[in-house]
């Protein structure tokens, strides 16, 4: 499969004038609008597509900025209470010396969702403009962004955890934070925009040369 | 099925098939049991039947439902601090948001962490069994393996693990805290869920539907 020259030329189901099913792979005529054997909706590439990613997208960027702003925690500790935002719980546990677990919470909860929106914005705009990058690595790159959205939801988990187990009425309570919604939502908004971008459009630049 | 289309005349639709991540036209042969075939253009495996791949998602299916039911009814977690003991069951993390404005979030937590993981089990079950035995497809066989598939990304059972793993250590400083048996139910259902996924093969699993449908 390593190919070092061009890849050879491949017929695709839009070429020789068929649909195909993305999600059993069953090859229809043009006129089928329902997969004959899964029974999914089946769609030529169109537009209206892509332009559900970006909504998907812009929206889990907007409620990303709320989720970073306001408290995720909060903990009553024998009379005075501390509000933690993401970050400020990464970095209270650095102050713990718990540097593991803090890079662990940093990377699912900051790295991982501005990737992603940088990730998927890029491959929603190289579908349509010529870039350096390979189809090739662009399709491992979707996969990546595919695999590991669900992994940033770790905080909303840890904040749930939490405030279920800690709740020693006057020595320590702690309380789940509005922002543990809107990361909760900005997770759920960025994994609907990967889930509705079409792969296929990704390699079909490679046969419009 | 590596062998892309001959040419553009003599296509039959129903010997091809089309990559799902990429839409090559490929030739649909048939996958001899354990081997693996994937996409000469993207690399994408469409199939890869291994034998007794039905009756195995079965019953790690099966596996994964009962310690479900273990892993939500027996404690989860148990705090000390103080000479107080708090005990934490899964059904107490998912009501943790249950008050004030976070309180939507409860029925998300129950989603993600019980009920979705429960819906993709019943539903293999339901699809899979009779495939196991060399019936015909149950009813609405189709619509029922569609939904587990769409389900996929959203069951997090996994992800709550490390976001346990994450909390003890932060509370490690504040008090004791012990694993429940719901704990260690829970990291076992994970593992089988983990395995029973790597068995399945989307593709094989429509042909075999679509098979025992017409015969």
């Amino acid at each position: 499969m390593e190919n070092t020259g061009r890849p050879p030329h491949i017929l695709t189901a839009r070429d020789a004038g068929l649909v195909g099913c993305t999600h059993c792979g069953k090859v229809h005529p043009p006129s089928a609008a329902v997969c004959g054997r899964c029974g999914a909706a089946l769609h030529a590439r169109d537009i209206a597509n892509l332009q559900k990613v970006w909504a998907w997208l812009i929206a889990g960027m907007v409620v990303y900025i709320p989720a970073n702003l306001y408290p995720m925690l909060s903990t009553a500790s024998l009379g005075h209470t501390t509000e933690n935002t993401i970050l400020g719980g990464v970095i209270e546990l650095m102050h713990h010396g718990s540097y593991g677990v803090a890079a662990i919470v940093f990377v699912a909860s900051i790295i991982i969702p501005v990737a992603k929106f940088i990730a998927i914005a890029f491959l929603g705009l190289t579908t349509t403009r010529r870039v350096r990058m390979s189809a090739h690595h662009r399709h491992v790159l979707f996969e990546v962004v595919e695999f590991i959205g669900r992994w940033s939801m770790i905080d909303v988990f840890v904040v749930a955890i939490l405030s279920s187990l800690v709740r020693l009425d006057f020595a320590a309570t702690i309380t789940p934070g509005i922002a543990a919604i809107s990361f909760a939502l900005s997770v759920a908004f960025t994994m609907m925009a990967a889930l509705s971008f079409d792969e296929r459009l990704i390699w079909d630049a490679l046969e419009d040369e | 099925m590596s062998a892309p289309a001959p040419s553009h005349r003599d296509i039959d639709p129903d010997r091809m098939i089309a990559c799902p991540a990429c839409d090559a036209l490929l030739v649909d042969r048939d996958v001899a049991m354990g081997d693996t075939a994937s996409c000469p253009r993207c690399g994408t495996v469409i199939e890869a039947p291994r034998p007794l791949a039905m009756t195995r998602i079965i019953m790690l299916a099966l596996a994964a439902l009962i310690l479900m039911i273990a892993a939500v009814f027996f404690p989860f977690l148990e705090l000390g601090a103080a000479g107080m003991v708090r005990r934490s069951s899964l059904l107490d993390t998912v009501m943790a948001f249950a008050t004030g404005l976070t309180a939507p979030l409860t029925i998300a937590m129950a989603a993600l962490i019980v009920i979705l993981p429960v819906t993709r089990f019943l539903t293999l079950l339901y699809v899979l069994g009779p495939m196991a035995f060399g019936w015909r497809p149950a009813r609405h066989a189709a619509g029922a393996f569609r939904l587990a598939e769409a389900l996929r990304p959203w069951a997090m059972a996994e992800v709550f693990i490390v976001g346990v793993a994450v909390a003890l250590v932060k509370v490690a400083g504040l008090a004791h805290v012990s694993l429940g048996p719901a704990f260690w139910a829970f990291v076992a259902l994970v593992i089988v869920t983990v395995l029973k996924d790597n068995f399945m093969s989307r593709v094989t699993v429509w042909k075999t539907l679509d098979a025992r449908r017409t015969s």
